[in-house]
């Protein structure tokens, strides 16, 4: 246990420790490495390098200078990425053998290393983190902290300011102060819907029940989306803070966070992170003596993409079935164990502590008419810099992906946007403009979704996209309602009709009509919401899926009946790429000379495609 | 004889388990967890015991068990091989990858291989979007995946 007095004193002191982080002072001898412990560098073995610079600090004796593990930075597509403080140098794909180097010229040498350097967009060697493209439309807010602490050291978080809002909250303000600044700022959920945060939270202090619960939503189901699980992994403190926050607020004591298994990562983390926070008696009975009891304890997720849904999270908490339960009542009258209770998404938490510091003023300043703050995407497929970004709210479709993606690599051309998810739309090129928030991707056929946002190059064919996202869905779907259970299922086997190239017209009537009664219909959001994938590549892309029914051809070669992969032996420079990638050997031809693909062997497979240099398979 | 050996160490093992939780409802998913994790599928003694221990019917867990995807009823390969299908992976093709795996092993996805060496599955975004694709071998993250370099990993373990 520690007073607020002792807590306001290891801040200062520990501030003092990480001033080469905090202000970036360079006169110091000290220096920090800072190496990414998140999912992404973990799978590309961070965790060897880390080992390994602290290997070679003790044996050689080094002193001043800290590895430290942290979050991750964002650029996921360069990692391992190590950086060294306070000049904050960025190196990215570090390799285990680079490390002896990384210390020995440039911590005990005082020399940048050039060729670990990472190149920016227009090719040239960036030496500093701020200095790239990358980072210079991004303001983060919600991923303030991340690869900027140890997410596993409580001082560190303290040092940046961490439970200070709490403090300010227990101490100056009263609940309905505290509701009244969130619903000021202007935050909406961040887990999709876009619900305004400080309404959910007035409406479960109204709520009648002495009992009443705290829930954070980290069921981060939908593929390709990583933030939540970021800001876990690298500020789980940030999380914790503001469900205490919450607490106090609507008048709860207990918390609860669901968090999907398959990040064990983020689980561990938060697991110490409540640990800790119960140590320094910020979890617990009296906190900072004002009288306010609160605990969290930790749900894991087994895996299904409904629990994302809050009632069905709720029904997964009191360990039944996910299944989803019907609306109204809402969980902020009957929630978990039909209890009062309160559920926001983890970008959402992640951003009350900045709020309640900085004022709902400051946060209202920033992002649209409709849309306060920013939002965290989590950028992937076909482009160049993979990885977490975060934007002010109106932010263009075309800054995210051209600016600070880098965009389209390969020298393809852009043909989608995904945004949403399973839940959400393709976005087609005439809409890159389009600033985003939740009512701008409404209008277009997506959604904002949690924050997943998946570019697609023209190698890409929107049925099969449409497919593989119903696919997911019919595998999803709990069961509970018809419309989904069934729906979705003939959606599904419409699409792999035309896909194989036995559609006809009538199929794709069947299939628009489909699309609109079932959102009528379904009782929960992933049945209302599985048609999007369809109806906006429809609505885009009509002329492919005539191109499936009507010619029976698909121009990507991705559905593999209608394939007929050719090399156009006009463009065909004779390189030998094609011929080296393919798995089953079917491709021949002599060095300079165009190359031919025997259809007997070909197994359709596309890697040809992707492969080659000068377009010309397709 | 030997059966019983086995049965009766299971049993014991799941007991220890049981006594970290207390019978409250709620644990049902975390216990199963545990158990999944230990034995990487779901023993139909582990049901009971749990079943008694919570005071829930069978078919209750059964139920349970199998609505959540990362419970399984049959044991895992000696190879464990997951390939990502999110959306990340999928656009930049791991569906070829689930594809040549099936075709090599000759099971579908879920099953194992009746030697019990191998099995497959297919997870939804394991976060290493930036190395799209990815596929596992028993938690081992291959990342930039391509169908030459799943194929030399397999045969690598096919000549085992």
């Amino acid at each position: 246990m520690k007073t607020l007095e002792e807590i306001r004193k290891i801040r200062e002191e520990k501030r003092k420790e990480l001033n080469i982080r905090i202000n970036n002072n360079v006169g110091t001898k000290e220096k920090h490495i800072l190496v990414c412990h998140g999912t992404g560098c973990t799978s590309s073995k961070s965790t060897k390098i880390i080992e390994t610079f602290r290997k070679i600090i003790e044996e050689k004796d080094i002193k001043n200078v800290q590895v430290i593990q942290t979050g991750c930075f964002g650029l996921c597509a360069k990692g391992p990425i190590v950086i060294i403080r306070p000049e904050d140098t960025f190196y990215a794909m570090v390799k285990v053998e680079d490390c002896k180097e990384i210390i020995e010229t440039h911590i005990l040498g005082g020399k940048t290393i050039e060729r670990l350097l990472c190149k920016d967009i227009d090719g040239t060697k960036v030496n500093k983190l701020d200095d790239l493209t990358f980072y210079k439309k991004q303001k983060r807010i919600a991923l303030q902290n991340c690869g900027k602490i140890d997410p596993e050291n409580i001082d560190e978080y303290i040092a940046f300011n961490g439970y200070k809002a709490l403090e300010k909250v227990l101490l100056e303000m009263s609940p309905d102060k505290v509701i009244e600044e969130i619903d000021k700022s202007g935050l909406r959920g961040r887990g999709g819907a876009g619900f305004p945060t400080g309404k959910k939270w007035a409406l479960t202090k109204l709520s009648e029940g002495k009992q009443k619960y705290v829930v954070c939503n980290a069921d981060e189901g939908d593929p390709g989306a990583f933030m939540d699980r970021s800001i876990l992994e690298g500020d789980p403190h940030c999380v914790l803070e503001a469900m205490i926050i919450a607490g106090f607020a609507i008048g709860a004591n207990q918390g609860y966070i669901y968090v999907r298994a398959e990040y064990p990562i983020a689980v561990e983390r938060f697991k110490i992170a409540i640990k800790q926070a119960r140590e320094y008696g910020l979890l617990g009975k009296n906190i900072f003596e004002s009288g306010f009891d609160f605990d969290v304890d930790v749900r894991l997720g087994a895996g299904a993409f409904v629990c994302g849904e809050e009632t069905a999270l709720l029904e997964s908490i009191e360990g039944k079935r996910g299944q989803p339960r019907v609306k109204p009542p809402y969980p902020a009258i009957a929630g978990l164990w039909g209890k009062p209770t309160l559920i926001n998404n983890v970008e959402t938490y992640a951003n009350i502590t900045k709020i309640i510091l900085n004022g709902a003023e400051w946060y209202s300043s920033i992002g649209t008419e409709t849309s306060k703050g920013t939002k965290v995407f989590a950028l992937g497929g076909n482009v160049v810099n993979i990885g977490l970004v975060e934007v002010p709210m109106g932010t263009t479709l075309r800054e995210i992906i051209y600016d600070i993606g880098g965009g389209i690599p390969n020298n393809r051309d852009f043909k989608a946007a995904q945004t949403g998810g399973p839940s959400g739309g393709c976005i087609p090129k005439e809409h890159l403009d389009t600033p985003i928030d939740y009512e701008s991707l409404k209008q277009i056929g997506s959604m904002m979704g949690s924050g997943g946002l998946i570019v697609m190059d023209d190698t890409k064919c929107m049925v099969n996209i449409a497919k593989f996202y119903l696919d997911f869905t019919v595998d999803e779907s709990c069961g509970k309602c018809t419309p989904c259970r069934i729906g979705t299922k003939r959606m599904l086997e419409l699409l792999e009709k035309i896909c194989n190239g036995e559609g006809n017209m009538e199929d794709l009537q069947k299939l628009e009509e489909l699309a609109t009664n079932i959102p009528k219909t379904a009782i929960c959001g992933l049945g209302q919401s599985a048609p999007n994938p369809v109806l906006s590549t429809l609505k885009y892309f009509r002329e492919e899926y005539l191109e499936h029914i009507k010619y029976k051809e698909c121009k990507t070669g991705q559905c593999k009946a209608l394939a007929k992969i050719q090399i156009d032996q006009t463009k065909c420079k004779g390189c030998g790429m094609c011929k080296r990638n393919c798995p089953v050997e079917a491709i021949s031809g002599e060095v300079a000379k165009p190359h031919f693909i025997n259809e007997e062997k070909c197994i359709k497979c596309g890697t040809c495609i992707s492969v080659c240099p000068f377009h010309a398979i397709r | 004889m030997e059966k019983n050996c086995i049965e009766q160490k299971l049993s014991k093992e799941v007991e220890e388990i049981l006594n970290q939780y207390t019978a409250a409802k709620d644990n049902l998913v975390p216990i199963l967890n545990d158990v999944q994790v230990k034995y990487g599928y779901i023993p139909q003694i582990a049901q009971r015991q749990i079943s008694e221990y919570l005071n829930i019917p069978m078919a209750e867990i059964y139920g349970v068990i199998t609505f959540y995807s990362r419970f399984t009823l049959t044991p895992k390969g000696k190879y464990a091989i997951s390939v990502c299908l999110g959306t990340a992976c999928f656009v930049k093709g791991s569906e070829k990858l689930m594809n040549r795996l099936k075709e090599k092993l000759n099971i579908k996805e879920g099953e194992t291989t009746p030697d019990g060496k191998f099995s497959i599955d297919n997870t939804r975004c394991l976060g290493a979007c930036g190395i799209a694709p990815v596929f596992t071998v028993n938690g081992e993250v291959y990342g930039n995946a391509t169908v030459k370099k799943l194929d030399e990993v397999l045969d690598k373990l096919l000549a085992e």
